[in-house]
């Protein structure tokens, strides 16, 4: 068994089982997921400045100045802003991702398997 | 003050040794989905506005009768505005839950094994055996959406499946099972305590325990007795005795075992429970672990089984519909099928007597709260630390 894994994508697998849709075009669907996804990201960044602004407020330390200008300064920082990036599309493109997972290895529908499962 | 109820903020979450290291941005993307969860509690409410004020009448103008089953209300309602946005949105954001989940476990996957090895080296309290099989309606399809279910090893000796379970359970609940999420187990303990003041078992068997967060509070309420978990996913049992170990419980084993077919002794166990575990079985399996339950049970000994609300014969059809949407919605397939069947009827096909047959409500207890929770917040079907719970004394 592999000891390093893709964790980025294993991360947006899509679980085993037919997924829904409620949208009567399921493009409203996909666009749905994703801007939410989007919406938790800025939820996120938004708790992030918030704990940076009300740091710098008690610390008096850094400057609006200094945030403006700063730019990575290691090979690790520049890896770990990628990262960050890598992580963050991944989680925003999920759907796409598990509609080709879908496409690639086709599930039962629920209603399906809860009659199968009825025989179990 | 706000209006609403609040979710408390993740950092409240119990720590301990085995606990998925989290960063700051992880933590603030479960404060987001406990407040979606919340959010969506509010917009279910619409639904019932909807089916009352729109659904049902379209469907009355064109039938010229009224809505004879949940299916025909599934078909119905599925082409309203209000509850495709809601489904939509509920599903997404359960999705976001577990990839919000995976991505914090699965990129310390190695870390975690390890944490969890080295508390669990030596320890005779975790009894793996690999010739035991998952079930094959666990293999049907991932339970709750949780890609891999409780099986799934990614590397050797896996624990993330249970992991991520741990770090989750806090948000899709929005925190009303307490710190460690052991609201139901501490509830069950409380109601034995108080309706047998004079039981004291000496061995209690806790089927599909998964990650034992609520076996545990039994094992401390009763430390001389023996406790057992028994589950058929080798990671939540890895996980289970590393986080009893660091917790400090010393009298609770966990075993890997298929409930249906125990290795037990007939009549060896003083107390049998389950919690949330008989809607994530199927329909044969169910009688054949509640036969397993008559069969290791002492004559005298209890039994007891914390579950979903029933259905109740004075529940509407929408209200039916409503409650059963995790079943195909969030993949809990067996949820609307259990319905089904009596809990008393189940029982007695095990050998238990009908006057010996008892069901009561509970409610999770949650050290969390402070009273800042308001009574008239809406429930979040299928999320609702309020449970049935049903089962007997055998004789
Ligand atoms: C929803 S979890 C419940 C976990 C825990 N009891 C709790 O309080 O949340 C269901 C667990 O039952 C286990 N399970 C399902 N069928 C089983 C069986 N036949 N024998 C043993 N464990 C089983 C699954 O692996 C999973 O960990």
């Amino acid at each position: 068994m592999e000891e390093k894994i893709d964790y980025i994508k294993l991360a947006s697998n899509k679980p085993k089982g037919k997924r829904p849709y409620f949208h009567d075009d399921p493009a409203v669907e996909r666009v749905l997921n994703i801007t939410m996804a989007v919406a938790g990201e800025l939820a996120v960044m938004r708790e992030r400045m918030d704990s940076i602004e009300r740091l710098l407020e008690k610390k008096g330390v850094v400057t609006r100045e200094d945030i403006e200008t700063f730019v990575p300064e290691t090979k690790e920082q520049e890896e770990q802003r990628q990262t960050w990036h890598a992580e963050y599309i991944g989680r925003v493109l999920r759907i796409v991702q598990q509609e080709q997972e879908e496409l690639e290895n086709p599930d039962k529908s629920l209603e399906e398997i809860a009659n199968d499962i009825n025989e179990m | 003050m706000s209006v609403r109820n609040l979710p408390p903020v993740y950092n409240k979450i119990a720590q301990h040794a085995v606990f998925p290291e989290m960063n700051h941005d992880e933590r603030a993307r479960y404060n987001f989905l406990a407040n979606l969860n919340k959010h969506l509690a509010h917009v279910s409410t619409g639904n019932k506005v909807a089916f009352e004020n729109r659904v049902e009448p379209k469907f009355e103008k064109e039938h010229g009768r009224k809505i004879a089953s949940t299916e025909e209300l599934k078909q119905a309602i599925s082409k309203d505005a209000h509850y495709q946005v809601w489904s939509s949105l509920r599903r997404s954001t359960m999705e976001m839950r577990q990839q919000a989940g995976r991505s914090i476990v699965l990129r310390q996957a190695a870390e975690l094994r390890d944490k969890v090895k080295a508390l669990n080296e030596g320890k005779d309290s975790l009894i793996l055996d690999e010739s035991v099989k998952v079930p094959p309606y666990l293999l049907a399809c991932d339970n709750h959406i949780m890609p891999g279910s409780y099986h799934t090893e990614l590397i050797e000796d896996d624990v993330t499946p249970a992991a991520n379970y741990d770090t989750g359970l806090f948000v899709t609940t929005a925190g009303l099972l307490g710190r460690y999420s052991d609201g139901g187990g501490k509830a069950i303990v409380s109601w034995v305590r108080k309706t047998y003041p004079d039981f004291n078992p000496k061995r209690i068997l806790d089927i599909g325990c998964g990650m034992g967060h609520n076996v545990l509070p039994i094992a401390k309420a009763f430390p001389n007795a023996e406790v057992i978990g028994i589950d058929t996913g080798a990671p939540m049992l890895r996980y289970a005795n590393a986080r009893a170990v660091d917790l400090g419980i010393t009298n609770v084993k966990f075993m890997q075992m298929d409930a249906a077919k125990t290795t037990f002794e007939d009549e060896s166990f003083d107390w049998v429970q389950s919690t949330m575990f008989f809607h994530e079985t199927g329909g044969k399996s169910i009688y054949k672990i509640m036969d397993e339950v008559y069969r290791v049970l002492k004559p005298g000994g209890l039994t007891l089984h914390i579950e979903q609300p029933q259905y109740t014969d004075d529940m509407s059809l929408f209200e039916k519909f409503i409650r059963d949407w995790d079943a195909l919605y969030n993949n809990e397939p067996y949820w609307s099928k259990m319905h089904d069947i009596e809990p008393v009827d189940l029982m007695k096909s095990s050998g238990f007597r009908e006057e010996d047959f008892m069901q009561i409500g509970a409610k999770a207890e949650n050290d969390l709260d402070d009273g800042s929770q308001k009574a008239d917040e809406p429930e979040d079907h299928g999320r609702s630390p309020i449970w049935n719970v049903f089962g007997a004394i055998k004789n």
